[in-house]
């Protein structure tokens, strides 16, 4: 018990509002209490009327004790595990300044690109790495793991030549890699086929070929007599390679791969027990328009100043719906910028310093191995051998090296994986021999590999690789870059739909502690205990908020929420001999990647109309069900709705296609307005899916991580998703979504801390806030902008949609024009034509204050002034601050200035800009040029000075 | 909005001018303007087979990525090269310029079947 307990609560800290502004904000919307305004806010008939079942709620101090304890039950063992993931030193001045860092962790996905150019160029110097070093033409800014990229490729490889149904992929890639591509191709009809890839049976029947460089048993193999028999049926040929290698090992765009996937997680970031990692993906030119993800790409801004900017975000999900061949949505960014900033900071030499070590010390080891006795499989490797004992047993050394907290791979039939890396001192080596009986190495020495797998060339010769290898110089380009870019520790960030709510330091603080960030997630089970009682701790938790019998902590993302919840239906329809259940019902206000992830498990998506109010059209809902009746698979439905309100009906919609036999998937994105008020299972859900890098505190990285769990029905729990290498999931398990058994592990801690702090108490308190806060907002503007969705009392949910579409009559101005002048003012601009074009969808959360709201309202207001002086014919229809924004210090300080307003009206259009002003650091960026032409690495050095 | 005379229409806002059996298709002046500036065109294979009423190509926009489909049936004889390097010529030249792609027509009385401008036109409201 703590004996302050009012002071110490973490919920005062966490919500925006003190209790004499929550009177105020009430008094503004004329309502006698908070639960005055959620009665009138959520239907009574789905109301969860008692506290939610969890823990007393502990303050920072105890919580961060409680999980001090957790943390200190996991063991950290010298791991040779290898299998895709590798230990690695986070340099600290990256440790501090990234992932230590709100200015880098709490920015949102880089769409508004003039306020987030510093972690545009990280990303971008993340391409560069990529293409670099795999030797290909294009590359993306990040997907989820190698083992999910794999299957990335897979479906572009499939786009590329549609009529065939066969891939293979070679006996030699990592195990989960290949389990998850057979859960990921059978709903699509794909057929694996697998085995030594020398005597793959390759014919027109296969669109295209996966091989692991090295091999996961070590092997380093020369693909290019097979790339040819792949090329010669007209199929892809995808190559996952390890990133370190390739800074010694012939590239794989010079063997004949048209993609190279893999993962960037031994470039100093964190095991994390699974993640979270950033995995890359490279493409020959001719693929780039169909590279899924998210690109960066070079253009120009209003001052024809080179600027950065996502590039071809018309092929996303958003846009193409049910046509789109992936449903990737978040990257994995803030990991892809320390992993790019490890590049930046090592720099070509210092990178091949490492990898030369390591194989120079795994080469040391092959030596006294085979000098023991041993047999080594294979004279070519990198890091990582692969040992038949003599005169020991395999399964004796395992024992005995698992005694010792040392954790090898075990390959069956006796023989035994290591793997080396970067941590590994001759001393941990020489422990790893004697547990072998080998003599220990005494010098290491240079070693050649055969000319035909050596690189030749240079590497990383752009000067951004070459510049910042000291500390001081790293640390102040890192804060260069930061500066340009605007994140949650400058202002608000009211995008709807994406609850950026406080990312608190105490919930940030167990990330980066070791006992969880150096756990590999193969460990086994008997090293992992803290994490264990963390999942269990954090499962229930989940179930209980969200009304559901059991949770899988495996999909990694929001979109692979979707993807496992609606496979597990699919599982579940299987196995009760209804496999003909294919048919998924999507409102058309749906999110875009709920369709791509229909069709991704192998469903069929008809539409379902909405009324005039945003709400799912019930009558329509029949209708459809009516006519699909025996084939209904799932609804698809976001609640509140993707219009921000509390739908009346939302208990009847479910009914409806439970009488049809159907399943009712909730997309969990408006969690955040009915946890403590209302369950998704009492709804009438059978899955819905959490992002916990909404409501639950992970924070949003740039653009990622995320994580993506499901809770699902009792009758649903046995299908939870399993994994090929560690037991998880139900007993009928569907294979596993995500590489690791349960996702990004290391970030779970975030909201394990975030529900332990709050309680059942503050969390209800934050949904109330964070309704009150959204309606607040829409109270203070709906005089100036239309309001266009309440419910049926006239409240909105935790978000509101502001209409702005009249003023492009009445004054000549878009929605991206305010949203671009916004920046001057120094907010974020709300989500932008999403749900519906043309508008901005506002979303304050919980965690903003007041003065916060307030602000961000007069920013409003003060922009109503400008449209109305322009719609008035005193500002100029196209020479105002809204066509020109956003304006850049540079643009006001110029000497020349030809507009017909002032600098001042352009830079500090109200008061308190003069003492917090925010500077774009670009005008504003073309995108029709980006994406016209399209330039996806680091310009050249004469065209950026 | 420009709808020429001679040209035929489909309701999905494409356009296809006759010559024999051969049929030129692009997207029509109306169409450019609501997807706003074309950076990419992904034509159709020369030698597809397509079918009338089906995708053949995706114009993207920096708004919207597109399906453009096919206004007959028959077989793809050529795509314009030029927009692979210049796809704004879609905007700037909808019916002469920015044509998408030549077709060999397996039924060519389809053509009768599809809208006269003056029908377009008032699909459009023009």
């Amino acid at each position: 018990m703590s004996s302050h307990p009012e002071l110490s609560s973490f919920s005062r800290r966490h919500l925006g509002p003190e209790a004499n502004d929550v009177a105020l904000m009430l008094e503004h919307l004329g309502v006698p209490s908070l639960d005055a305004l959620i009665d009138a806010t959520v239907p009574e008939s789905i109301r969860l009327r008692n506290l939610l079942d969890l823990p007393q709620s502990a303050d920072e101090a105890a919580a961060l004790a409680e999980i001090k304890t957790l943390a200190g039950k996991n063991k950290m063992a010298r791991s040779y595990l290898g299998t895709g993931y590798y230990d690695c030193h986070t340099p600290p001045v990256i440790l501090r300044n990234i992932l230590e860092n709100p200015g880098w962790y709490t920015a949102y996905t880089p769409y508004q690109a003039e306020i987030a150019q510093g972690r545009l160029e990280a990303l971008l110097n993340f391409q560069t790495m990529v293409t670099d070093l795999t030797a290909l033409d294009v590359a993306n800014a990040s997907l989820l793991d190698e083992a999910t990229a794999a299957a990335e490729a897979m479906s572009l490889a499939h786009g590329s030549k549609p009529g065939a149904h066969r891939f293979f992929v070679a006996d030699n890639v990592h195990p989960q890699t290949l389990s998850l591509l057979k859960t990921r191709g059978e709903p699509l009809g794909f057929e694996i086929v697998t085995g030594p890839w020398q005597s793959a049976p390759i014919d027109d029947s296969f669109f295209g070929a996966l091989v692991q460089y090295p091999a996961t048993d070590g092997l380093i193999e020369d693909y290019r007599e097979f790339a040819g028999r792949v090329h010669q049926v007209g199929a892809i040929f995808v190559v996952a390679a390890d990133i370190l290698a390739l800074t010694m090992l012939r590239p794989p765009g010079e063997f004949g791969a048209d993609i190279a996937i893999g993962s960037t997680q031994r470039f100093g970031v964190p095991l994390g027990y699974g993640g979270p990692h950033a995995a890359y993906m490279a493409v020959k030119d001719s693929l780039k328009r169909r590279l899924p993800g998210r690109l960066i790409g070079v253009s120009k801004d209003a001052d024809g100043k080179p600027a950065l900017r996502l590039s071809l975000q018309t092929r996303e999900q958003h846009i193409r719906r049910d046509k789109a061949t992936s449903n990737i949505c978040t990257a994995q960014v803030l990991l892809a910028v320390m992993a790019s900033m490890y590049a930046v900071y090592h720099g070509p030499a210092g990178l091949r310093a490492i990898a030369q070590r390591v194989h120079r010390l795994t080469a040391a080891a092959a030596e006294t191995m085979r000098a023991a006795g041993h047999q080594v499989h294979h004279e070519n490797f990198f890091d990582t051998l692969r040992i038949t004992p003599q005169g020991l047993k395999a399964d004796e050394i395992l024992f005995r090296a698992e005694a010792e907290d040392i954790l090898l791979r075990d390959f069956g039939n006796g023989s035994i994986g290591l793997s080396l890396d970067e941590t590994v001192t001759l001393d941990d080596l020489n422990e790893l021999l004697e547990i072998f009986g080998a003599a220990p190495v005494v010098k290491v020495y240079a070693v050649e590999l055969p000319k035909i797998h050596q690189r030749s060339g240079q590497i990383l010769a752009h000067p951004v690789f070459n510049t910042h290898h000291t500390e001081t110089e790293m640390m102040r380009y890192l804060r260069k870059l930061e500066g340009r870019d605007l994140a949650l520790n400058h202002s608000m960030i009211p995008l709807g739909s994406c609850t950026m709510k406080l990312n608190s330091a105490a919930e940030m603080v167990p990330v980066t502690w070791p006992e969880f960030g150096q756990i590999h997630p193969f460990a086994p089970l008997s090293h992992t205990a803290g994490y264990t009682e963390l999942f269990l701790q954090l499962e229930a938790w989940l179930a209980e908020i969200t009304g559901f019998a059991a949770v899988s902590l495996q999909p990694n993302a929001g979109s692979q929420g979707e993807y496992a919840g609606l496979l597990v239906i699919r599982a579940y329809h299987h196995n009760r001999g209804e496999a003909h259940r294919d048919v998924c019902l999507i409102p058309t206000s749906a999110h875009g990647t709920n369709p791509a992830s229909a069709v991704m498990a192998g469903m069929k998506v008809v539409g379902v109309a909405c009324d005039d109010q945003g709400n799912v059209d019930l009558q329509d809902l029949r209708v459809k069900v009516q006519q699909h009746q025996s084939s209904i698979a799932a609804l698809m439905v976001t609640y509140p709705s993707t219009h921000g309100v509390f739908e009346e009906a939302i208990r009847e919609a479910c009914d409806v296609v439970h009488q049809a036999g159907g399943m009712v998937y909730m997309d969990g994105a408006n969690l955040n307005a009915q946890v403590g008020l209302c369950r998704p299972g009492d709804i009438g859900a059978d899955v819905c899916h959490l992002n916990l890098h909404k409501t639950f505190c992970i924070p949003h990285g740039g653009g990622g991580p995320g994580m993506g769990p499901i809770g699902v029905a009792a009758h649903l729990a046995p299908f939870l998703p399993g994994h090929s290498l560690v037991k998880t999931g139900g007993e009928k398990a569907i294979g596993e979504v995500s590489a690791a058994p349960w996702g990004s592990a290391s970030i779970l801690p975030i909201s394990w801390m975030y529900i332990r702090m709050m309680g059942a108490q503050g969390l209800l308190d934050a949904t109330k806030i964070a309704i009150l806060n959204a309606n607040y907002i829409a109270k203070r503007l709906e005089n100036h902008f239309p309001v266009l969705y309440k419910g049926k009392n006239g409240f909105v949910a935790h978000e509101c949609i502001l209409d702005v579409r009249e003023w492009k009559q009445r004054a000549g101005i878009e929605v991206e024009d305010i949203a671009k002048r916004l920046m001057d003012y120094g907010f974020h601009a709300p989500t932008m034509s999403w749900p519906v074009p043309g508008t901005l969808m506002v979303e304050p959360t919980e965690s903003e204050s007041l003065a916060e709201l307030d602000r961000f309202c007069d920013a409003m207001l003060s922009l109503h002034g400008e449209l109305v002086a322009i719609e008035q014919g005193k500002m100029d229809k196209t020479d105002n601050p809204l066509k020109n924004a956003p304006h850049t210090a540079e643009s006001v300080v110029s000497d020349h200035w030809p507009h017909s307003y002032s600098r001042e009206t352009a830079a500090y259009p109200l008061p308190w800009l003069r003492e917090n002003k925010f500077w774009p650091h670009v005008r504003r960026v073309d995108n029709v040029y980006g994406d016209r032409n399209l330039f996806c690495s680091c310009l050249p050095v004469e065209t950026t000075a | 909005m420009n709808v020429p005379e001679p040209l035929r229409y489909a309701e999905s806002h494409e356009w296809i001018s006759l010559d024999g059996e051969i049929g030129t298709v692009g997207i029509t002046d109306h169409a450019q303007n609501e997807l706003t500036d074309i950076v990419y065109v992904d034509p159709p294979k020369i030698g597809a087979t397509l079918v009338a009423g089906q995708p053949a190509a995706v114009v993207e926009s920096v708004k919207a990525a597109s399906d453009i489909y096919s206004p007959v049936d028959g077989v793809v004889l050529e795509v314009n090269e030029a927009l692979s390097n210049d796809p704004a010529l879609v905007n700037t030249s909808p019916y002469e310029q920015g044509w998408l792609f030549k077709v060999k027509l397996s039924t060519p009385s389809q053509v009768d079947a599809l809208k006269d401008a003056a029908a377009y036109r008032s699909q459009i409201g023009s």
